[in-house]
């Protein structure tokens, strides 16, 4: 069979359960897409000795009736995670050279359900970024183009790599992260699904950290009965993480019935912003049309404090950053600068920091320190988690007025051209996360279903928003929502 | 609320972050950027909420406190830039 890593999650194990396949062949057309699509620069640390190896032992427990649930199936991991013995940057100089000595629950999760690592996936550095411009690695490039030039266009960001890859087959499926709309920008941007669970679903042990009140690992899969299959196998308690909650992770496959009669759907008139292009709004109130035809019921809603959510969030992501990013110090692991005669420990910070974070970075460490700092604590940090508060009871209001999930589209735009918002101010490129960073606030959770192209020819994509650990209910409207759609656009293959 | 330069190599040094003096003028620009963006947050009336602490409703865990782990020198100083005799190396901390 040729193409085997175009299939999906769920086609591929229900071949390799047939004995139609093998892991070993699935992982060897994935790692020859992969040697052939250096262009896009998404996988950044490869590894096909391991993935070979565990293709093998797949393939022993597939022969042996005892398969798990991802068994043989070939990922990508997005380099924020720590995999052992394997190069873990975050995408970050400061990280050179770091091979952690343990992995990550989510990514041993993985190993334990069978899946079969094939490398490691470029990102924003320490997943800063709405466009993968600020790795070490360089950027990505997007396997999209618009349909009248070649001009290169981000695929998204901070899991720029995961998007990437799995658009363009070089993978079946992929982890990603979310601190403010990490995994559903990009999966709107590439036309592929991304789910964040909700805080607390999936550990955050031996993930880099950028904002621990925020940041949630999930997947970045082809389709939604992927999300379901892998978000399954990435979650669960982890002792390991205070804030990992203990609760019974459902077989979110088994809910994925697309019967969605008589569920009420939520359409925040805030969403509604000035300056969003005319096919973002239109895809939206086909979006909405398509779960009415469903059964649904449409109901308007408020989300009052929706405007404060970004301005929120550039508090208290680099408050928390500035505190977890204190541990890069040049000590422990890593990259240490050069010093000079006399310098002491204090010229080594500052030097080894300077040298080995790049300018968002720093400009976020910064900004923490600085809102955090004595005189400021409470008229930044302290007003910013007042409002965090007020925008998580928007939510809880609505959801106590029996609305089951809401729409809003993923993302103000399509996908733009890499270095088109370089001379723009920061807040420009913050602005992408402006329909995402709620969810991140309210700790919920949130799907990034593809539902259109632009008039381009770029791909374009819807989000819901589910109740806390209602994910299983939440996949089950985005596969009514992608089964409506139709969405079956690839991007040509230029690389 | 606005940043001069002298503030901003204020932050920088509690940051531990190396900025040369020539690129302080533009940082400070950009600082004042992001704050003025964050000084909408001064519209919303806060009197009465409570900070977010957790943003799920969730009592910690316990444990019994007793050591569940260590003896693992060799691999807590596998990844340091200069590790000697068992422990970190780093530059002379006191005169």
């Amino acid at each position: 069979m040729t193409d085997l890593n175009k299939l999906g999650l769920a086609e591929a194990r229900d071949l390799l359960r047939k004995g139609e396949t093998t892991s070993v062949e699935l992982t060897q057309s994935c790692l020859t897409a992969i040697d052939a699509a250096g262009a896009l620069n998404a996988f950044v640390h490869k590894t096909p000795e391991i993935a070979l190896e565990r293709a093998k032992a797949a393939d022993e427990r597939l022969k042996g009736g005892d398969a798990p649930a991802m068994c043989g199936l070939p990922i990508g991991i997005k380099d924020l995670f720590c995999t052992k013995g394997v190069d873990s940057q975050a995408g970050s100089r400061i990280l050179e050279g770091f091979k952690p000595e343990y992995e990550s629950t989510v990514s041993q999760n993985l190993i334990d359900s069978g899946s079969v690592m094939l490398g490691k996936l470029n990102m924003d550095e320490f997943a800063m970024g709405s466009s993968n411009e600020t790795s070490v690695y360089g950027d990505v490039v997007s396997p999209w183009r618009r349909g009248h030039d070649d001009a290169a266009l981000t695929p998204g960001g901070s899991s720029g790599g995961s998007a990437a890859a799995v658009a363009a087959d070089l993978c079946l499926a992929a982890t990603g992260t979310d601190t403010g709309g990490s995994i559903r920008q990009p999966a709107a941007f590439t036309g592929t699904v991304g789910i964040k669970p909700t805080y607390g679903r999936c550990s955050r042990w031996g993930v880099v950290a950028f904002a621990s009140s925020l940041d949630q690992a999930g997947p970045m899969t082809k389709t939604v009965r992927d999300s379901a299959i892998m978000l399954e196998a990435m979650a669960g308690h982890d002792a390991k993480d205070s804030t990992s909650a203990d609760l019974a992770v459902p077989d979110f496959e088994a809910m994925l019935t697309g019967d969605i009669r008589g569920k009420k759907i939520g359409i925040p008139k805030e969403y509604h912003m000035d300056g969003i292009p005319a096919e973002i709004d239109k895809l939206w109130a086909d979006g909405t049309a398509m779960l009415k035809d469903a059964g649904a019921e449409i109901v308007d809603i408020s989300l009052p404090h929706t405007k404060y959510a970004l301005p929120a969030y550039y508090v208290i992501a680099p408050a928390e950053a500035s505190s977890n990013l204190a541990r890069y110090d040049g000590v422990r692991y890593g990259h240490r600068a050069t010093l000079s005669a006399g310098d002491g420990i204090t010229e080594m910070y500052e030097k080894t920091r300077a040298e080995g974070f790049g300018p968002e970075v720093q400009r976020r460490v910064m900004i923490g320190t600085y809102v955090l700092s004595a005189g400021f604590y409470d008229a930044y940090y302290n007003r910013a988690r007042r409002v965090r508060t007020l925008i998580k009871k928007d939510f809880e209001d609505v959801f106590a007025a029996g609305v089951d999930a809401i729409l809003t589209p993923a993302t103000p735009s399509a996908a733009f051209g890499l270095g088109e918002m370089t001379d723009a101010d920061p807040v420009q490129m913050y602005l992408n996360d402006v329909f995402t960073v709620t969810v991140n606030l309210a700790g919920l959770p949130g799907i990034s279903v593809p539902a259109g192209l632009d008039a381009q020819g770029l791909p374009l994509g819807l989000q819901l928003i589910g109740k806390p650990w209602e994910e299983g209910d939440l996949l089950n409207t985005a596969y009514a929502l992608e089964t409506a759609a139709g969405f079956v656009a690839k991007p040509g293959k230029w690389w | 609320m606005s940043i001069d330069q002298s503030t901003a190599a204020k932050v920088a040094k509690l940051a531990r972050i190396k900025v040369e003096d020539d690129a302080l003028p533009a940082l400070a620009s950009e600082f004042n950027t992001i704050l003025g963006f964050i000084e909408q947050l001064n519209e919303v009336d806060v009197d009465g909420v409570e900070p977010m602490t957790s943003v799920t409703p969730q009592r910690l865990k316990r444990r019994e406190d007793v050591v569940n782990d260590g003896n693992q020198q060799p691999k807590v100083l596998a990844n340091a830039p200069d590790a000697r005799e068992g422990f970190f190396a780093v530059p002379k901390v006191m005169e």
